[in-house]
């Protein structure tokens, strides 16, 4: 049947017309018309400018009549478009006010926030047309992808190993070997590597269209190009980076992202996406006028009682999350990227943001939070927080949960490093970030699952250069080395810098693997960032975030190079997924409390069941009781690690396992590749079944079985 | 199984798309697969794919199938990286075609 409301009932230069549909918000594809919505609390008048595809200059501009109008929302429907080569957005009038909050400008042509196709930055690096009047060009969108039987696949949380990548960055290096490399389909070339390597989660940095420009510029040190590669700048929350995508230069970056996710998924593999709701693209009051600033200032901004923005982003601006239409818009983008993209999971960048009420004080209860916490459609979707901000919020253990959110463990990073690097002071701390923070997330419900562990992710060194460097060396961001992280507490092992030694070599190698180890025998979500599989470097800067080159790309000549860094990262990843003893949802209780004959947990020394003695604190050692992991009635084998970040070796003492059966390594990494790791399942039965000897900084992993 | 050649013009976007896409639910209509011959077509975007899904989609239903011939290496390069490749079934003429779907 028909409807009887698609009839144009207005004309305007030839244009057909009809009072719109308040909602949804955007741009909507409904019958022969295409249907604009838009809000602004304070705005007193709206035009639509519609341009065709690249043109300088719109072909008309159509003003919301006042029965366009309903309530604070212009909408209205405009008929037989050819929306395939259209680029629209608004002008906004209504009072320049600043000290009352208020910057309407409509000499301004306005980004609709609800955009969900953005043209104008299509080709990465591309120099833009400075002089056009309409830089980030709103385009309709066929949201109608064929994605046949996919959905969000719903892996157990507790089961994810998560791989941080950037889109640009894991394709654009030497050796990449790809067709499209830096885009969505680069990354669908790299599907077999990922699952060689056996992640079963991506987790991308920024994917909301941003502009690479911003604050471009040629560094003082060598003159290459400075870009915003990293993207936490969102110009829009509904639309994909245009030039990530191949075909972005035909505006099918949509279709691009989607089939990628698709891929991803019949592979197995889950898609979180890094999401910046803290802070726009529009800076302070000396940036420029994209889109919120001009629509609706006082709506999307928290403002200092006298009009300015504050600045808990560390960006220019804040943006207003606890406002309840900033809050509905959240909330319909994360809906978004879920209905629409398929996408399984968000990790929320500075998130602690999102919990400060409008004039910035962090709230007990904060209502976003709480409504993504029980929000229906993304009911199975996982929320990681970065529970800090940079207005010196730290939330860590505290951030507001109601038993839904996850957060980056940062304390985990913290304590694992200096752990690894031999620091006495620290053991305490290590065991309670090994055994899944109980401290951080014993309390609401929470459990292990709340706990995503990670040693490196984009933010500081990597892998390779936290065992390579005591100091950042991020002179190329042209910012006299003032920038990135100071406290890493990183280790060079003898030598700042690559190096020939053998020796200092042979130690970084090692250092890695205990790291690595380290992090998949912990209890929580494991979070590996791309590149520290085959000991990518980034020379030393630990904040590349500007650096479009070889710096910020993955090098794949290192996968032959470390050869022996990727294959113990792929064994041991597949160790811990055929351990469900490494992967409880809850914590420990210490005890034997289900009379299975051992503890569920237990810790040890250079003695058994001695936890308390060992060496200047740096030797430990613990067993995992796998009948308190059982798989459809089938119990999990006994696991042991034991670890000397001591510079000696030492003798632990094994505990001794139940009758008839006894202790099999399965990695040791003071040994050369490939006796440093077998195959998970293939472990070799040691000979003395009372006593190993741990190399110097080395650790050991027994199975017991 | 009859089938019936139909040829795109140089550009299948919206602007073009909705003439086309009569034309191919018309021989879908009458009970015939169709070929859509692409050789002449230089271009295909996100609505003119969306064209050859629905019809595919159509003649799925119906027992029928459309075939796709003359398709130039940039097109199918733009068809494999967003997800509609692998519906259909490709051949570089219409008398191959022909010939293998009898």
């Amino acid at each position: 049947m028909q409807r009887v409301d698609l009839f144009p009932t207005h004309e305007y230069k030839g244009l057909k017309l009809r009072t719109g549909r308040p909602y949804p918000f955007g741009a909507t594809v409904m019958g022969n018309a295409v249907n604009f919505s838009v809000y602004s609390r304070y705005a007193t008048a709206c035009t639509l400018v519609l341009f065709h595809n690249h043109e300088p200059e719109p072909f008309v501009e159509i003003p919301f009549l006042k029965e366009f109008k309903m309530g604070n929302v212009f909408s209205m429907m405009v008929f037989d478009l050819d929306f395939e080569n259209i680029e629209y957005g608004y002008r906004m009038d209504g009072p320049w006010n600043p000290e009352e909050g208020h910057r309407f400008d409509k000499t301004k042509i306005l980004m609709d926030p609800y955009a969900k196709l953005i043209a104008g930055r299509d080709v990465w690096g591309a120099q833009p047309d400075w002089d056009n009047v309409y830089q980030y060009r709103a385009r309709v969108v066929c949201d109608d992808f064929d994605w046949e039987d996919d959905l969000p696949l719903e892996t157990p949380v507790n089961e994810l190993v998560i791989y941080e990548m950037h889109v640009r960055n894991f394709t654009c290096g030497a050796n990449a070997n790809v067709k499209h490399p830096g885009t969505f389909a680069g990354i669908a070339e790299k599907i077999p590597y990922l699952k060689e390597l056996g992640v079963n989660c991506v987790e991308l940095m920024p994917i909301h269209e941003f502009d690479e420009f911003e604050n471009s510029k040629p560094s003082p040190v060598d003159g290459h190009m400075l870009y915003n590669v990293w993207g936490y700048s969102n110009v829009g929350f509904f639309a994909p980076k245009a030039a990530y995508a191949s075909t972005g230069r035909f505006g099918m970056q949509v279709d691009e992202l989607k089939n990628l996710i698709k891929q991803l998924h019949a592979n197995g593999i889950e898609v979180i996406l890094d999401v910046v709701f803290n802070h726009t693209a529009e800076g302070n009051e000396n940036g420029p006028y994209i889109s919120y600033r001009g629509i609706d200032n006082k709506t999307y901004y928290m403002l200092t009682p006298d009009g300015y923005y504050f600045n808990f982003s560390g960006c220019g601006n804040t943006l207003n999350c606890n406002n309840p239409n900033v809050r509905d818009m959240i909330v319909e983008s994360l809906r978004y990227w879920v209905t629409d993209y398929h996408v399984d999971g968000f990790r929320f960048d500075l998130a602690a943001i999102l919990g400060r009420d409008q004039n910035g004080c962090p709230m007990p209860n904060p209502p976003l939070l709480e409504s993504l916490a029980h929000d229906p459609i993304l009911g199975k979707t996982k929320l990681i927080a970065e529970a800090w901000d940079a207005g010196g919020l730290y939330q860590v253990g505290a951030f507001p949960s109601w038993g839904r959110w996850a957060e980056w463990n940062g304390k985990y990073r913290d304590s694992i490093r200096r752990f690894l690097k031999g620091d006495e002071h620290v053991l305490g701390d290590v065991k309670e970030r090994i055994a899944g923070s109980a401290d951080l997330y014993a309390s609401q419900n929470r459990g292990i699952k709340a706990s995503v562990n990670f040693i490196t992710a984009h933010d500081g060194f990597t892998l390779m250069d936290l065992v390579s460097y005591n100091g950042k060396h991020n002179e190329a961001n042209g910012e006299d080395n003032r920038d990135g992280e100071d406290n890493n507490n990183s280790w060079n092992c003898g030598w700042e810098g690559e190096c020939e030694d053998a020796g200092i070599n042979y130690l970084r190698h090692k250092q890695i693997k205990n790291a690595i180890s380290l992090l998949m025998v912990s209890q929580g979500i494991p979070m590996i960032l791309s590149g520290d599989e085959m000991g990518n470097t980034q020379y030393g800067n630990n904040n590349a975030y500007c650096q479009d080159n070889e710096i910020g790309w993955i090098d794949w000549t290192n996968l032959q190079k470390n050869e022996d860094i990727y294959n113990y990262f792929r064994k041991i990843i597949r160790f811990r997924q055929a351990h469900k003893a490494l992967r409880f949802e809850y914590h420990f209780g210490h005890c034997d409390y289900r009379n299975l004959g051992y503890p569920d947990f237990s810790w040890h020394s250079v003695k058994a069941w001695r936890p308390d003695t060992g060496y200047n604190n740096l030797t430990a050692a613990f067993m995992l009781n796998g009948r308190y992991a059982e798989t459809d009635g089938v119990p999990d084998d006994f696991i042991y690690v034991a670890m000397n970040m001591h510079w000696d070796m030492h003798g632990f003492e094994l505990p001794q396992l139940p009758e008839g059966m006894a202790w099999h390594v399965f990695a040791n990494t003071e040994m050369a590749a490939p006796d440093d790791i077998c195959e998970p399942g293939e472990e070799c039965m040691i000979e003395n079944q009372q006593e190993i000897l741990v190399g110097p900084r080395s650790i050991m992993i027994l199975v017991g079985k | 199984m009859s089938a019936e050649v139909h040829k795109v013009g140089s550009v299948l976007d919206a602007s073009s798309s909705k003439e086309e896409q009569q034309v191919i639910l018309s021989i879908l209509d009458e009970n015939k697969s169709v070929i859509l011959d692409l050789s002449e077509c230089k271009y295909v975007s996100s609505a003119g794919l969306r064209v050859m899904l629905y019809a595919y989609k159509v003649a799925a239903s119906n027992g029928l199938n459309v075939y796709l011939v003359g398709v130039s290496k940039e097109v199918r390069e733009v068809m494999a990286i967003t997800g509609f490749e692998h519906f259909f079934k490709y051949f570089d003429t219409v008398e191959e075609c022909q010939t293998q779907i009898g």
